[in-house]
This record gives C-alpha cells, sequence and structure tokens, in this order.
C-alpha cells in the first residue's frame, strides 16, 4: 500500500471525522482517512468509526452487498474490505458464511446468506475443502480428474449464486500452501501439491471466462508481497484463517477494486507530469536534447518505462492527459522533437501545460474530457504538488511515487486504479475515438452554429436489441455512466441478460457512427412490463456515454424507441427520473421529449408519454437497424 | 521497557480495538473481565500488539495466556 501517503495524524482526524455532524461531510472524512496508509489496528478503528456512521439520504457513497463463502475464517478480513470500499466512495456491506458452510448458505433455501441476499457473492475456497491430497502415486489421468471434478464442483456453486441472487460471482484464485515435497520436481509430479493447485487454478480462469465469472488472484498477490505475509501457520492453527490478517489489507484492496470497478468507479483517465515523470530533467532549463530519456541511459530508461506502460494502458481504453507547469510551446516540442518519445501529443486526450495551480488544471482536464474528477490519477514526481493536489482536490487519485523513478511503474500497478472487468471492443477503440472528439470540436469551432456542425458530422444511429455479443459493453456502460444516466440503477450482466431474454421486455443499444470514426456503443434503454399492463413499458435504465452529449442521439433514441413500441402494441411508456449526486444532465431529458410529470417517487419524479400523441424530433442523425446491414 | 510502559501500551491497544477509552487493564485482568473482549477481539489483539511492539508470540503462549499479566511477562522475554 506504499501508493498511499502516511496520515498526518490519524487518532485527531478520526476523532473529528467522527465528530462531524453533517452525514455526508463525515462519511467525506473518513474516506480521506481511508485514503492513507493504515497499520491493522487504524484499519479496525477506521472501520468502526464507519459502521457508526449513518448512510446520507443523497451522497456519491453507494451501497454493494457482498457475500463472502470461505472454507477458511474470513471475518478479520471484513474491515480491512469495507476500509477499501470506502477509498472508492462505496459501502460495502458484508456477509460471511458460517465456518465449513459454504455449500449449506448457498443450496439451503431460508439460509442467512438468501435473508442477506447478495450483489456479490466472494468465493475464497481452499485446496483441502474441494481438491484434497491426492495419492502421490496418482497417474497423470487421475490427477487431472480429480481436479477436473473440483472445477465441475466450484462452477455448481457460481451457477447456483447467479441463478438464486443474480449476483456477479468472484472466485478467489486457489493458494498454493503446502510444503514441497519432491522440491522443485513438485511441478512437475502429476500428483504434486503445486501442480494440482496451479492447475486447478488454470482451468477455473478458463471456466470463469466462459461463465462471466471474475477472477481475484490472491495467488499473485501473495507471489509479490510474500507467503509470509500471506500465510501465517499460527494463525491458521490460532484461529484457521488461512488468509493471514497481515494481508487483510492487499486482500480487501483486492476486492474493493474489483466491486469499484463493477459499479463504473474504476479510475478512466491517467494524468501524467512531464519534467522528472515522463523524462528527467527540466525540458524548459535543459532544453529538448537536454532530457534524460531513452536507451542508452539506465535513468532514461526508467522514464522510457513508464511512457511504455502508459501506452499500454491506453491501448486498453484509459485515457492519458499532461499536466505540467510548462511552457506549451516548449512541451509540444518535446513530444515532437525528442527522438526517443514514445508517447506522442495525439496519443493525449487532453494537454495542459501552463504555469497555473495544478488543482485548477486537473479540474479544467476533467471538463474539457467531461468526466468526473473521481476518474483522474495524476502521475507527479513533486510532494508539494501531491500535497496541494490531494489537498484541493481530495477525489483525484495523487499515488505517492518513490523517488527512484526505476520504481514510478510498479508503484502505479500496484495501486490498480485502473481495474476493469471486461475489455470490449469500444475500450480497445477509446483512444482513437478521443483523438477523433478533437477533430469534430475543430469541425465545430469552424462550422460557426451547432445545427451546421451537427448537418455535417454525417452521424448515423446503429441500433438493434442487446445480444450476447454486445451484453458485456451495454452492462459496461450501464455501470460506468453516471451523467446521463436516468435512474442510476446498475446492473449485473446476469440482470442484463435476463431482461435480453424476456420477450416481454424492449432493449435498445445505440452506436453512433459520424464522419471522423465510430464512437462504438453509446447507449442503450432497457424497458421492462410495468405492472400487470401489457400496454405499458417501464423505461428502466436508460444511459449514453458522456462522448456523445450534445449531438441530439437521446431525441433519436426516443425517437427509435417510439417506433419499437408501438409496433409491439404499447400504448404508454413510464420513466422515473431518480435523481443522483451526478445524473444533473438528465434534469429537463423527459419534459424536453414531451413526457408529462406524473407524481413524485423517493428521490424523484415519475413521468408518463403517451404513444399517440408522440412527435417525434427531427435530428441530423440518419436510422439504421442493425440487421439492415 | 517497563512493565508499567507495557501494560499502558497494550491498555492503550485494547481501547483502540474495542472503542473504548474507559478500559483499565491491571497485571490480573482476565478477558471475561473485559466486556467485548471476545475470542474474535483477542486474535486481532494479538495480531495488533504483534505489529505494534514488534514481536511474534508462540502458538503455545497465544493459546496459555491467562491475565494480561502473562502477555506483558511474555513480551519482555521477546523483546529481551
Amino acid at each position: 500500500m506504499r501508493w498511499l501517503p502516511s496520515p498526518e495524524s490519524f487518532r485527531n482526524d478520526l476523532a473529528a471525522a467522527s465528530a462531524t455532524v453533517d452525514t455526508g461531510e463525515r462519511l467525506e472524512r473518513l474516506a480521506t482517512l481511508a485514503n492513507t496508509r493504515l497499520s491493522y489496528l487504524e484499519l479496525m478503528q477506521l472501520d468502526a468509526a464507519l459502521r457508526k456512521a449513518p448512510k446520507p439520504s443523497r451522497s456519491r457513497f453507494e451501497t454493494v452487498r457482498v457475500a463472502i463463502l470461505a472454507s477458511s475464517t474470513a471475518d478479520h478480513l471484513i474491515p480491512a474490505i469495507r476500509v477499501a470500499g470506502l477509498r472508492r466512495a462505496l459501502l460495502i456491506e458484508t456477509y460471511v458464511c458460517p465456518f465449513g458452510q459454504v455449500r449449506q448458505d448457498l443450496f439451503v433455501k431460508g439460509s442467512a446468506l438468501h435473508a442477506f441476499s447478495p450483489d456479490v457473492v466472494l468465493f475464497s475456497l481452499s485446496t483441502w475443502d474441494f481438491l484434497g491430497a491426492q495419492p502421490l502415486d496418482a497417474p497423470v489421468a487421475a490427477a487431472d480428474a480429480a481436479i477436473a471434478a473440483a472445477v465441475n464442483d466450484i462452477d455448481a456453486l457460481w451457477r447456483e449464486a447467479v441463478e438464486r441472487f443474480d449476483a456477479t460471482v468472484i472466485q478467489q484464485s486457489f493458494l498454493d500452501l503446502e510444503a514441497p515435497l519432491f522440491g522443485e520436481f513438485d511441478a512437475l509430479a502429476p500428483a504434486g501439491p503445486a501442480r494440482l493447485t496451479a492447475r486447478l487454478n488454470t482451468l477455473l480462469t478458463e471456466r470463469a471466462r466462459e461463465h462471466n465469472v471474475l477472477w481475484l488472484d490472491a495467488a499473485r498477490a501473495m507471489a509479490r508481497d510474500g507467503r509470509d505475509v500471506w500465510f501465517d501457520p499460527v494463525r491458521w492453527l490460532q484461529a484457521k484463517m488461512e488468509i493471514a490478517p497481515t494481508a487483510a489489507p492487499a486482500f480487501g484492496e483486492l476486492v474493493a477494486r474489483i466491486v469499484a470497478a463493477l459499479r463504473g468507479r474504476s479510475r478512466k483517465c491517467l494524468v501524467l507530469d512531464l519534467d522528472n515523470t515522463l523524462w528527467g530533467g527540466v525540458v524548459g532549463d535543459d532544453g529538448v536534447g537536454g532530457i534524460v530519456l531513452g536507451q542508452g541511459n539506465p535513468v532514461g530508461e526508467a522514464h522510457l518505462a513508464l511512457q511504455r506502460y502508459a501506452k499500454r494502458l491506453s491501448e486498453r481504453g484509459v485515457i492519458l492527459a499532461v499536466c505540467s507547469k510548462n511552457d506549451p510551446a516548449i512541451a509540444e516540442a518535446a513530444f515532437r522533437d525528442h527522438p526517443e518519445m514514445l508517447l506522442r501529443r495525439e496519443d493525449f486526450a487532453a494537454f495542459v501545460a501552463n504555469w497555473d495551480d495544478k488543482a485548477a488544471n486537473l479540474e479544467r482536464i476533467a471538463s474539457q474530457l467531461n468526466i468526473g474528477l473521481d476518474a483522474l490519477v495524476l502521475v507527479d514526481d513533486n510532494p508539494a504538488e501531491r500535497a496541494r493536489v490531494r489537498g484541493a482536490l481530495p477525489m483525484v487519485a495523487t499515488p505517492e511515487l518513490p523517488a527512484d523513478p526505476a520504481h514510478f511503474v510498479s508503484c502505479l500497478a500496484d495501486a490498480g486504479y485502473f481495474e476493469a472487468t471486461a475489455f470490449t471492443e469500444d475500450d480497445a477503440l477509446r483512444s482513437a475515438q478521443y483523438a477523433a472528439n478533437a477533430n469534430r470540436e475543430a469541425a465545430r469551432v469552424n462550422a460557426g452554429g451547432m445545427g451546421a456542425f451537427l448537418e455535417q458530422l454525417q452521424m448515423t444511429a446503429v441500433y438493434g436489441p442487446v445480444t450476447p455479443f454486445n451484453l458485456a459493453r451495454v452492462t459496461q456502460l450501464i455501470n460506468k455512466t453516471n451523467q446521463f444516466n436516468t435512474t442510476g440503477l446498475r446492473r449485473t450482466e446476469a440482470e442484463v441478460s435476463h431482461i435480453s431474454e424476456d420477450p416481454r421486455a424492449l432493449h435498445l443499444q445505440f452506436r453512433l457512427l459520424d464522419k471522423f470514426g465510430d464512437n462504438g456503443i453509446v447507449g442503450a434503454m432497457l424497458l421492462t412490463p410495468h405492472a400487470s399492463d401489457a400496454a405499458t413499458l417501464e423505461l428502466v435504465n436508460w444511459v449514453m456515454s458522456c462522448r456523445v452529449f450534445g449531438r441530439e442521439l437521446e431525441y433519436e433514441a426516443m425517437n427509435i424507441l417510439v417506433d419499437a413500441a408501438r409496433a409491439r402494441g404499447v400504448t404508454e411508456l413510464v420513466a422515473d427520473h431518480v435523481k443522483t449526486e451526478r445524473n444533473g444532465v438528465v434534469n429537463d431529458l423527459f419534459s424536453q421529449l414531451g413526457f408529462a410529470h406524473a407524481g413524485d417517487i423517493g428521490g424523484g419524479k415519475r413521468w408518463v408519454l403517451r404513444l399517440q400523441g408522440y412527435a417525434p424530433r427531427r435530428t441530423c442523425i440518419t436510422r439504421k437497424a442493425e440487421a439492415d446491414d | 521497557m517497563t512493565d508499567q510502559d507495557l501494560l499502558d501500551a497494550l491498555t492503550g491497544i485494547l481501547r483502540d480495538l474495542l472503542d473504548d477509552p474507559s478500559i483499565v487493564l491491571t497485571m490480573a485482568t482476565t478477558r471475561p473481565e473485559v466486556p467485548g473482549w471476545d475470542s474474535f477481539a483477542y486474535v486481532n489483539f494479538i495480531v495488533a500488539v504483534e505489529s505494534q511492539l514488534g514481536v511474534r508470540f508462540r502458538l503455545a503462549d497465544v493459546e496459555s495466556f491467562q491475565t494480561v499479566g502473562d502477555i506483558v511477562k511474555e513480551v519482555r522475554a521477546l523483546q529481551r
């Protein structure tokens, strides 16, 4: 947890936070503490304070219910999981199955697990519980049959969790804690414990991929932190803890990362400082030729390694930005003229080089990219700048970068800011899409008038139902979209799949193309039958990516929806607008679309549209059904 | 560290752990006398003591401590 700064005064800060009356402010203060490096005891204290904090009626904090079904004792991991959740503005409610009761809890109706009704089920299972010791002289076929049986056994648990709770399943990798028997030959002996565990994990990851089960790689974390951190024979014998309390902070962090990713709370944008971060030296003083970067100089290679890592992250969909105290012309020249520069100016979706305050510049970057400040990570070598940004913008992640650039990449990677739960075509194209957005912006300025600009874009909306081919992207969009999100309701992939398979439901996804490129799937609508009335559908989810705001896609989407609904004999649409911290952009949406206000619901309004009276809005978007291809 | 220093340190850890500043430990205090100091809190207490004071208790000791004084005595022996 070296990326987290040390708390200034944990005891005082905790007391001050606990004494704060305003419930939202109290959680914010506790979350600030969660973003510091804490001892085991401090973690327990912070969790105790968190348990006492009432949940504010509306805030950026979101509740998620996580059940941990473990072969061994897991209660001691709970405070670390909850504090790691708080670090991401998640209020994680937890349930731990009684010792040795994984199967009973899951399969017996009326169990405590059923009463808990989890959103996420985490399986933390042990080899002694699911594989057992195999005879050492077992031939390969027999050993592999035992592993295959264990995989099927575990698969049945996953299915039950999905079918019963519509929960997202996370499987923790099995830990190899056996003492070596043959020595290095353990990996080759058919029934060698090391081989059994490794093979079980490999087969499970393959099965997990098929079933959309997520993977928590405790084995990899143990390999990194060391076995003595993760397993303590005294704790095992004393309390049957397979994961030692010393590993609790790391374990909790991994759980919270995945849960946060599921709820669209992974960071989206890597903001990089330039001097002594992306290269050695100060380009304004040393000149483009004088900075330390690239092959032949070990320090230059360390900075190049950070550039390479940033480039790889952008290839998987992380947006890159520059925030540097520099002369903009000199900073741009460094990217253009330095022969060893791996990153190019066009790799950055936002490029801010000036002498202004960094916190103000970060706000500028977030607003330029139309993403929240809590989507940013700032990598900056300067401790004073980091402290300034943490103080002004605590929601920006500012890792405590080590002094030696040799450790920049591992520090950033260990912090796990960009956890993913899927990798879609859309992610792979994101960098190109942001570059295209810069071209669109230029076109908008040249077009003079918004209407002329939209005409010139030559937009086409390609629409179709939610199918297994786009299920992952639609789920991702529903869970990552904070602004244009009418209900704020999050959905697991299983839930979206159920709706898409329900013949009474209506579901649409939209892809927007224009002359600058394909924006990918940027909108989705899910409608389910409203009460018992077959002629009324309720719009339970409507999301649209912030990348296509101001393009009239929401109007064309409603035109398309109304036509599809009419074709089904539907006469009325009901839509709830539930206000969240971030969805102010949809405040006037339904009235603009001709819906009538039909009463208030908890935290928002209900709107109704009689299809008979709906007049389609003219847009500059040509529509095209997917089947037309 | 004197016995009193150690007793103070253990008291501080237990107060933080159980979030109860009124706890007063003596060498003769036993676990059941302190409200909330159940077996789960005991494991956490041992883990916190080990990390704060830089010691590692043996399994047999962890299982055999009767009084707070026993823990103080063992910490002193391990720190020597």
